[in-house]
């Protein structure tokens, strides 16, 4: 086998991780985006800022913050126990927590833009023709925004896929539970593996090669159709 | 109980906006304006588009808007065209047309066919809306509001993004609708032409203010304010074309108090018209003319006498028959001709636009 078992592991578990992460910022980066896009609000700036902070952020400082947030003694933490669930970090949950805040403008900004630029032209038509605000946006903006929501969703997804530094801070190095694939890596470096570190990290070059290639040859074919 | 009762008051930055009004509940209502004097505005506010608060509107006895109520504009049973055609891009021509259909309740739903025929869309129909020219779009766009079965119908500029060629396109269609629709229209434009042919009741804007509101012909011959639609001063007439002239290629239109000559358009016999005629394009004479280029000679009352923008002339209105010409003359002819109230008139009219 050209990949270990333990690579194939960490490579299920990484995408694993991704499409969760992505599937739930579909639904909460989508009515952050829209409130953002919609608001006249003074807190617009305030909030903007909050959700680009992972952009600029070092990925230990956000990970030392959910560690101690969902530790024993943090908020998080005693929600977690109280209900019973026990505490997130060092757990796939845990992870998948992290993950969401790490890539949130990931998925918030480009949606945010696509909603920008369908303007408030198409909902007044709409509720010129009847649609509620709510029927409005199944039916008018998510089919304008879509080319917004597949940017958001790949760049999201490969975001995800390629985070280190939160992943080491809350799930550690457990195998088959938070071991990703950026992780596995760098135990293949530690450990002097350096033909496994090559294979594995060909393949994480190559995957992003193909996602970034693949957004911008869609939206380079966007652009001249309209 | 049958009428629109609409009084908003606004106040942006930089614009203004005090309305109290009382529209009719039928016909076509233009809301005439330079651009900036707070039409397109009225028109949002009655469609709920724009919220003026503590403004009033009822809608023949419904109340749309008041302290207590507020309905939004998609429970407001309107059609509103866009002066952009604003089609969904993601929709064809069907979709377009379907969209507003599906959400009114059935019982109030008729078919397309009309709206699409009115408006000559059926070979269109499983276009998208970027496969169209822009009169395609904006006929697409008005048979779109249509299809909802609106009581009432708000267009907004719809033919201002239009070149003049387009423009000639929808204007018929816009006629017909003039003729077929029982529901109100509430037509907001900047153009004269647009407004002479198709408004029966005038409302003139500036500045955010009500300048004028009346029916058309009345309001256009006001002297106490007076009303122009674009440059000059003028009546507009209803008209029927009574003969046509082959050997010099004229036909003569009726009018309530008399009739007129005009270059032949081929227009039917029998056909209702409405001639328009400027103040600058009509003389006074005190003495039936005997040789005189001018084919139309009219007799008439001097009925009202006002000064004009220009401190040397004066516009006169006379009463022919049911109707009223207004005629642009100087001060010093006026002199010369001891013009006064109540005085017999001969009236020449040297030029008439005839509009379908």
């Amino acid at each position: 086998m050209w990949l270990s078992s333990d690579d194939l592991q960490a490579i299920w578990l990484t995408l694993r991780l991704a499409g969760i992460v992505t599937a739930i910022l579909f639904v909460v980066g989508t009515p952050v985006a829209w409130w953002l896009a919609q608001t006249s609000s003074r807190w617009k700036g305030p909030i903007s800022a909050v959700v680009a902070l992972p952009l600029v952020l070092p990925p230990s400082v956000l990970g030392f913050y959910l560690l101690l947030a969902m530790g024993p003694s943090g908020p998080v933490g005693q929600f977690t126990q109280a209900l019973g669930i026990g505490l997130l970090p060092f757990t796939f949950w845990g992870l998948v927590i992290a993950s969401v805040f790490y890539s949130f403008p990931f998925m918030v900004q480009p949606v945010q833009n696509a909603f920008e630029t369908i303007g408030t032209r198409p909902l007044e038509v709409a509720a010129t023709l009847r649609a509620s605000p709510l029927d409005t946006f199944f039916t008018v903006v998510l089919p304008l925004a879509a080319p917004g929501f597949l940017t958001a969703g790949i760049l999201t997804f490969a975001h995800t896929v390629g985070e280190f530094g939160v992943v080491l801070m809350i799930g550690g190095n457990i195998p088959d539970l938070t071991r990703v694939v950026s992780v596995q890596i760098y135990d293949h470096v530690e450990a002097m593996e350096y033909a496994d570190a090559h294979r594995l990290s060909a393949v994480m070059v190559a995957f992003s090669f193909a996602v970034l290639l693949a957004l911008y040859v869609w939206q380079h074919r966007g652009r001249k159709e309209t | 109980m049958d009428t629109i009762a609409a009084r908003f008051q606004l106040n942006w930055p930089g614009f203004q906006l005090d309305v109290d009004l009382n529209l009719p509940g039928r016909g076509v209502t233009a809301l005439f304006g330079h651009s900036g004097s707070g039409k397109t505005t009225l028109l949002r506010c009655i469609a709920g588009l724009e919220h003026a608060p503590r403004g009033f509107l009822s809608f023949k006895g419904e109340i749309w808007q008041d302290a207590t109520t507020w309905v939004p504009t998609y429970r407001r049973p309107l059609g509103y065209v866009f002066q952009e055609a604003s089609l969904f891009p993601h929709l064809t021509v069907l979709g377009n047309l379907r969209y507003g259909l599906k959400r009114i309740a059935a019982a109030e739903r008729r078919s397309l066919e009309q709206a699409v025929e009115l408006l000559g869309i059926g070979h269109l129909l499983a276009r998208k809306p970027e496969r169209l020219s822009g009169g395609e779009r904006q006929r697409v766009g008005i048979a779109r509001a249509l299809a909802v079965n609106p009581r009432i119908l708000l267009m907004d500029e719809p033919l201002a993004a239009l070149d003049l060629k387009r423009k000639q396109e929808i204007l018929p269609y816009l006629e017909r609708l003039h003729d077929l629709l029982e529901i109100p229209v509430l037509y907001v434009s900047h153009a004269p032409d647009e407004v002479a042919r198709l408004a029966d009741h005038l409302v003139v804007m500036d500045g955010g203010l009500v300048q004028a509101s009346g029916a058309l012909m009345e309001t256009l011959a006001r002297l106490d304010v007076p009303i122009r639609l674009g440059e000059d001063a003028g009546v507009v007439l209803d008209a029927t074309v009574a003969e046509r002239d082959a050997q010099w290629q004229l036909a003569r239109v009726d009018f309530a108090g008399g009739s007129l000559w005009s270059r032949d358009r081929g227009l039917a016999l029998g056909q209702h018209v409405r001639v328009r005629v400027l103040a600058r394009d009509v003389s006074l004479a005190t003495k039936h003319q005997e040789n005189t280029s001018i084919l139309n000679l009219l007799s008439g009352k001097v009925d009202a006498i006002a000064d004009d923008e220009h401190p040397g002339l004066a516009l006169v209105r006379v009463q022919i028959g049911e109707a009223v010409l207004l005629a642009r003359v100087t001060k010093r002819s006026a002199a010369a001709l001891g013009i006064a109230l109540g005085q017999q008139i001969w009236v020449q009219v040297k030029s008439v636009a005839l509009m379908e």
